[in-house]
């Protein structure tokens, strides 16, 4: 077990695989505004989490959930370092991500209810939904997949000249996977404007990072791809924003592609079902007691930006309004039409036909006279 | 207009369609300098260019899944595989990835994935394959493999201008064989309808790609030593099957014999004999056969490649069973 597993605040340090190390502190740039922005963004996430664990718990969440407790800082400060017309690719963890982009709670909650009028229609499950217009690109569950999808996506924008960069989050786990490998060198062979964000949170399910890996850093890993690697602490919001917003900068610049590593830590399991029995004791409660980043975060805000407890809560009472009244419309609405199942599967055909077995059902029957002997089943033969 | 080969006439969609819209263009593997494996993306690169004739890193993930981006984001990616055979490394992403894309997040997907298949061509295991199979199981993909260059030409620019992912399958055996002048103008040949490739009364072969060459072979000579009527459906898609085309020829010849050049088990003409006995058993004279490879990895030695893989005289001796039942 790697020592940094059990020590929350771990070394933000950067090795040899850093190139933009030191570049400035764009988070010094944000407006009061904005840093107040990210705090709402955070505690959105949390909320809104919070608001699911219950509907959960009513059975109104018809699939798994997934928390990202404790992930928020990375989460929000990385898509904040993004411009509006900048596109992302979410994961599992990244409900503050796509808030930050454009996401609503109403979506977010009518995602995780199966509504009929939720952004996929009942499709996919949780927070597996995009819009190219809002900038997020919705996720698969293979793992890594999304490498490659964004390369493609950051290498149409640099076809066409436009001024836009793209950011897809894997976890550590991913890293390991093929698809991340052949993303991330393609990406940068073709110097895409693309930031890879590592989010790594000691767990992949229940593996651990040494199990996962050989390497006692991901950061290094961009050396191997030839692109500039920057590692910092995921639970500092500011150090977040900081670092990625470095990366974003330098892909705007056409300079190419960047990895990220964000240190965090998962301090639910992978979905709402999971024990965690594999978590050595006491390890989340650290967590939770010396580095939970919203924690964090509010102390800097009171020590370093002379934030009030007043302005603190003025946004947490914003955020609970907020969420209670998505609760209420999301609950509103009601279930996909079975039949919409069929639709868009392609441009062309629009849709699938019912097979003849849902359609008509009776008639189907009927239409096959009934022939002499069918059915010799005899239930009182049957039973002795 | 001179007659141009099955190759040429995929090449000369390409360069029609590049020509045609700006968003059209291609990556994979040596395909731009080299001119790919085959040539067929050949001076492709002289005319549109490194930015729209992409020479990629040994990737099939990471190229597939880029044309996906690409896609999204309104482009119109044409995504070699060196060989067909590769196409597996990439299945993840392809059945995974951009087969729901429209389905589960509204993404469109427009692009192409083509390469060359198939064998007769001693080329051992992994540079013979026909993996169209796994492909049509997958909602969401469609799926083509033309016969003739006629229908190479006008299924790839079809394929390009389609708003979901094409599978182009390109049948390296005839590559170089098949040559036909094209039709004058802008051709283009609609995905999911299949073709008359010779009328019958007796007895149809249903087939695509090379065999439909064999099973024309069958039909003269069944037709000079048996005197049978033989008609040969060429499928031209697989995904979505023309139901109508394979309807109206079993309706019509009351006999009918599936071949392809892929395996047995899993294959096609599986797919093909139960729709045929779900919507037209009543007209059936005789039950449906098929003619396919073995079920086995398909091996280098003539002698063995070519007892593995359909040949005309299988066809004939089949469809001697099929019209003699």
């Amino acid at each position: 077990m790697p020592t940094d597993r059990r020590t929350p605040r771990r070394a933000a340090t950067s090795g040899p695989a850093t190139a933009a190390r030191g570049a400035g502190k764009p988070s010094a740039a944000l407006s009061s505004e904005q840093r107040l922005d990210l705090y709402y963004w955070m505690r959105l996430t949390r909320t809104l989490e919070e608001r699911l664990v219950a509907l959960y718990r009513q059975t109104k969440v018809v699939g798994g959930l997934f928390r990202s407790l404790g992930q928020e800082a990375d989460a929000v400060g990385s898509a904040y370092a993004l411009e509006r017309r900048d596109v992302l690719s979410p994961l599992i963890r990244n409900l503050g991500s796509m808030l930050v982009k454009g996401a609503t709670p109403v979506e977010i909650l009518k995602q995780y209810m199966a509504k009929g009028d939720s952004p996929t229609r009942g499709r996919e499950l949780n927070i597996h939904f995009g819009d190219t217009e809002r900038g997020f690109i919705g996720q698969i569950s293979p793992l890594g997949d999304m490498v490659p999808v964004m390369a493609g996506v950051t290498l149409s924008f640099k076809m066409r000249g436009e001024d836009r960069v793209g950011l897809v989050y894997v976890g550590d786990g991913a890293t390991s996977t093929g698809p991340f490998h052949e993303g991330i060198n393609f990406a940068a062979v073709q110097r895409c404007p693309l930031v890879v964000v590592v989010e790594n949170n000691g767990y992949a399910y229940s593996t651990p990072t040494s199990k996962q890996t050989a390497a006692t850093r991901f950061v290094d890993k961009a050396i191997g791809y030839g692109i500039p690697g920057e590692r910092t602490d995921g639970n500092d919001v500011l150090a977040v924003y900081d670092v990625t917003r470095r990366a974003v900068d330098r892909a705007r610049r056409g300079e190419g592609v960047s990895l990220v590593e964000l240190m965090t830590y998962r301090r639910k399991g992978h979905a709402e079902h999971d024990n965690q029995s594999y978590v050595p004791d006491g390890e989340i409660e650290q967590w939770e007691r010396e580095n939970d980043p919203i924690t964090r975060y509010i102390a800097r805000l009171r020590d370093e930006f002379d934030v009030t407890e007043d302005e603190i809560s003025a946004i947490d009472d914003r955020v609970r309004r907020e969420v209670d009244e998505a609760t209420d419309v999301a609950e509103r609405s009601g279930p996909p039409a079975a039949l919409d199942g069929l639709v868009g599967i392609y441009a062309d055909p629009p849709s699938e036909k019912p097979l003849w077995y849902r359609e008509g059902q009776d008639a189907a029957v009927a239409a096959h006279e009934r022939a002499e002997g069918w059915g010799t089943f005899n239930a009182s033969k049957a039973s002795s | 207009m001179a007659e141009i080969t099955y190759l040429e006439a995929i090449r000369e969609a390409l360069f029609e369609e590049m020509d045609r819209d700006a968003n059209v263009f291609c990556l994979g593997e040596d395909i731009g300098g080299y001119g790919g494996a085959f040539k067929v993306t050949e001076g492709l690169l002289d005319r549109f260019g490194e930015s729209r004739v992409i020479d990629t890193p040994i990737s099939e993930t990471g190229i597939v899944g880029a044309a996906a981006g690409a896609a999204h984001m309104g482009m119109r990616p044409v995504v070699e595989m060196q060989f067909i055979d590769f196409i597996a490394s990439a299945y993840d992403m392809l059945t995974n990835y951009v087969a729901t894309a429209r389905y589960r997040a509204f993404l469109p997907c427009p692009m192409v994935v083509r390469g060359p298949s198939g064998g007769y061509v001693r080329g051992g295991p992994f540079h013979s394959q026909n993996p169209e199979a796994g492909f049509i199981h997958t909602p969401g993909l469609k799926v083509v493999y033309p016969s003739t260059a006629e229908d190479a030409k006008g299924l790839m620019k079809a394929a390009i201008r389609d708003d979901d992912c094409v599978l182009f399958f390109e049948h390296k055996y005839l590559y170089r064989r098949i040559k036909a002048e094209m039709p004058a103008g802008d051709h283009v040949v609609p995905i999911g309808k299949a073709r008359v490739a010779r009328e019958g009364r007796d007895l149809s072969i249903i087939t695509y790609a090379a065999t439909v060459w064999k099973a024309l072979e069958a039909a003269e000579t069944l037709a000079k030593e048996d005197g049978l009527s033989v008609e040969v459906i060429d499928l031209r898609s697989l995904a979505p099957l023309d139901d109508e085309a394979i309807q109206a020829t079993v309706r019509k010849t009351n006999r009918a014999l599936v071949v392809h050049e892929d395996t047995r088990t899993g294959g096609i003409a599986g797919e093909i004999t139960a729709r045929i006995n779900e919507t037209s058993f009543a007209w059936l004279d005789a039950p449906v056969l098929r003619v396919t490879a073995h079920d086995v990895p398909l091996p280098y030695a003539p002698q063995l490649e070519d007892f593995v893989l359909p040949q005309t005289t299988d066809i004939v001796r089949a469809a001697r069973t099929v019209a003699a039942y």
